[in-house]
């Protein structure tokens, strides 16, 4: 895919997060931009804005009444779906919409019912390690983290598991091709929507025990769910969980894999994993949102228009050292860490349950099978877009 | 010790449950719910500081302990 806007000159007013150099070099341009410039501009996406501080981040997190949801991926030419509901609700939704649309899908990701899907994901990521068998170099985001998350939400959905492959492409269109031909981007959702029309068909005629019929079944003030609201949500479950939850298990894998000291005590103590994962989350965030200005506003001495686009980097907001201690080290026993990677306020990632269950099992799993382990190459290709995360980990592991 | 919820704050992140499930609950929609009215067991003022330290709302807070009662 070639973008549409040609190089970068000039990351502080001419930056653009869809070039690949964005996400390689994300945590130094972060740092630079907060010393010299910390809200960046670009006229591309017909304006937008990067405010890399923890300050900013919370200040518009929070500030429902300036910013609007209504497109959380900043895209050239997007047709939207007007606030306050928008194209796929809640993540597109403001309030008052958006608190009923979120609290439909709260209890199925509450923490007592994530719990129950452990033993899934345990046989899920056994079963891939097994598959892995005896290959001197694995790669740890492309043959195993990557096939986690979408294996999963396919489980919760009751969608054939053998077409996690279909999704997964789909996902990658929607989020990483950003500044592409309009009509490239179009056939991507057309594509997407007629897959889960199909899926959400033969749920209405064979009605089951998964999220998809619990959809179906669902009302909200009163009335059942449109088809719109059902495919909404389902295209926004498959893409808020399954390219984020990979980049995180990828991320971590990473680490572990260019830190032997961390790998040898989580491999001693296995007690430690969930802080560990904390730290992993806070140091290598995957999820940067986006918002649209709904009433001018000023912003760090920046004056926000209508419609302009504001990214929201919680992964910037997390490694700024005005809000945590040593913010440029991973330290996997970090007791307090009030990061900000599930995002903040009333669009709290619905996920985050399952997605430290995925992580967590994830980690467990791949230091019990492979206790050591090492980075087999000394580049790594990341995403590009607002997902960041290593895209290949090629770990030796004999 | 005892320690507050603020739950116009609460999102839901589900550390404290998480970190002191000796002092906190979920309800059905992953929302926190204080067990015995926020009183911290004895022995668990740690956890109770570390739940506070980790919601990333700051939801949690320590009650005064003037009209806590008899601090243990
Ligand atoms: C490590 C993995 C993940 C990260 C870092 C992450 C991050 C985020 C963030 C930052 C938001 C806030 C959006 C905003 O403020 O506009 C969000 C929202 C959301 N996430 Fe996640 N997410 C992850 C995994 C998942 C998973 C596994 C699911 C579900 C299967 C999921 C479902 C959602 C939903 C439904 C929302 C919208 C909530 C709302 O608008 O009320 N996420 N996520
Ligand atoms: S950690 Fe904070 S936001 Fe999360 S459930 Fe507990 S009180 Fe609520």
């Amino acid at each position: 895919m070639t973008s549409i806007y040609g190089p970068v000159t000039d990351w502080a007013t001419d930056f653009d997060h869809a070039e690949p150099e964005y996400n390689e070099n994300a945590p130094a341009l972060w740092a630079e931009l907060r010393e010299t410039c910390p809200v960046a501009h670009t006229d591309r996406y017909n304006g937008t804005w990067l405010p890399v501080t923890h300050e900013l981040v919370t200040q518009i997190a929070y500030d429902t009444e300036h910013f609007t949801s209504r497109s959380v991926i900043v895209s050239p030419f997007e047709q939207l779906a007007p606030a306050p509901i928008g194209g796929a609700p809640p993540i597109t939704s403001d309030p008052p919409f958006h608190h009923d649309a979120r609290r439909l899908l709260l209890p199925a990701f509450a923490p007592k019912k994530i719990e129950q899907w452990e033993p899934d994901v345990r046989t899920l990521c056994k079963g891939l390690l097994a598959e892995l068998g005896d290959a001197d170099v694995i790669d740890a985001a492309a043959q195993y983290a990557q096939h986690i998350p979408v294996n999963v939400i396919a489980l919760m959905l009751g969608f054939p598991v053998e077409d996690a492959d279909i999704f997964f492409g789909f996902v990658h269109d929607v989020i990483e091709g950003i500044n592409v031909e309009l009509e490239q981007r179009m056939q991507a959702f057309i594509r997407l929507d007629d897959y889960v029309d199909r899926q959400v068909r033969e749920h209405v005629e064979n009605p089951r025990d998964d999220l998809t019929t619990f959809l179906l079944n669902s009302t909200i003030f009163g009335e059942p769910l449109g088809l719109e609201h059902v495919r909404g949500s389902i295209v926004l479950l498959l893409i808020a969980g399954i390219d984020t939850t990979w980049s995180a298990i990828s991320s971590s894998l990473l680490h572990l894999a260019t830190h032997p000291e961390d790998r040898e005590r989580l491999v001693a103590d296995p007690s430690l994993i969930p802080t560990a994962i904390e730290e992993f989350l806070r140091a290598y965030a995957p999820v940067t949102m986006a918002r649209m200005v709904k009433e001018d506003v000023e912003i760090g001495g920046c004056p926000m228009k209508v419609d302009d686009w504001v990214l929201l980097p919680f992964p910037a907001a997390n490694v700024d050292p005005a809000a945590f201690d040593r913010a440029d080290e991973v330290l996997i026993d970090r007791a307090e860490n009030r990061h900000l990677a599930f995002g903040l306020g009333i669009h709290r990632c619905i996920g985050s349950n399952l997605a430290r269950l995925e992580l967590r099992v994830a980690i467990e799993e791949f230091l019990a099978h492979y206790p050591r382990f090492e980075l087999a190459t000394d580049k790594v290709t990341w995403s590009v877009g607002q997902i960041r995360g290593p895209r290949t980990v090629p770990v030796r592991i004999r | 010790m005892r320690v507050l919820l603020d739950l116009e704050r609460c999102q839901g992140h589900n550390r404290c449950y998480a970190l002191a499930p000796e002092i906190f609950d979920v309800d059905d929609y992953g929302i926190a719910v204080l067990l015995d009215d926020g009183e911290v067991p004895p022995g668990l003022e740690d956890k109770a500081m570390l739940a506070i330290a980790n919601c990333p709302e700051f939801a949690i807070s320590l009650a005064d302990s003037t009209n806590a009662g008899t601090a243990s």
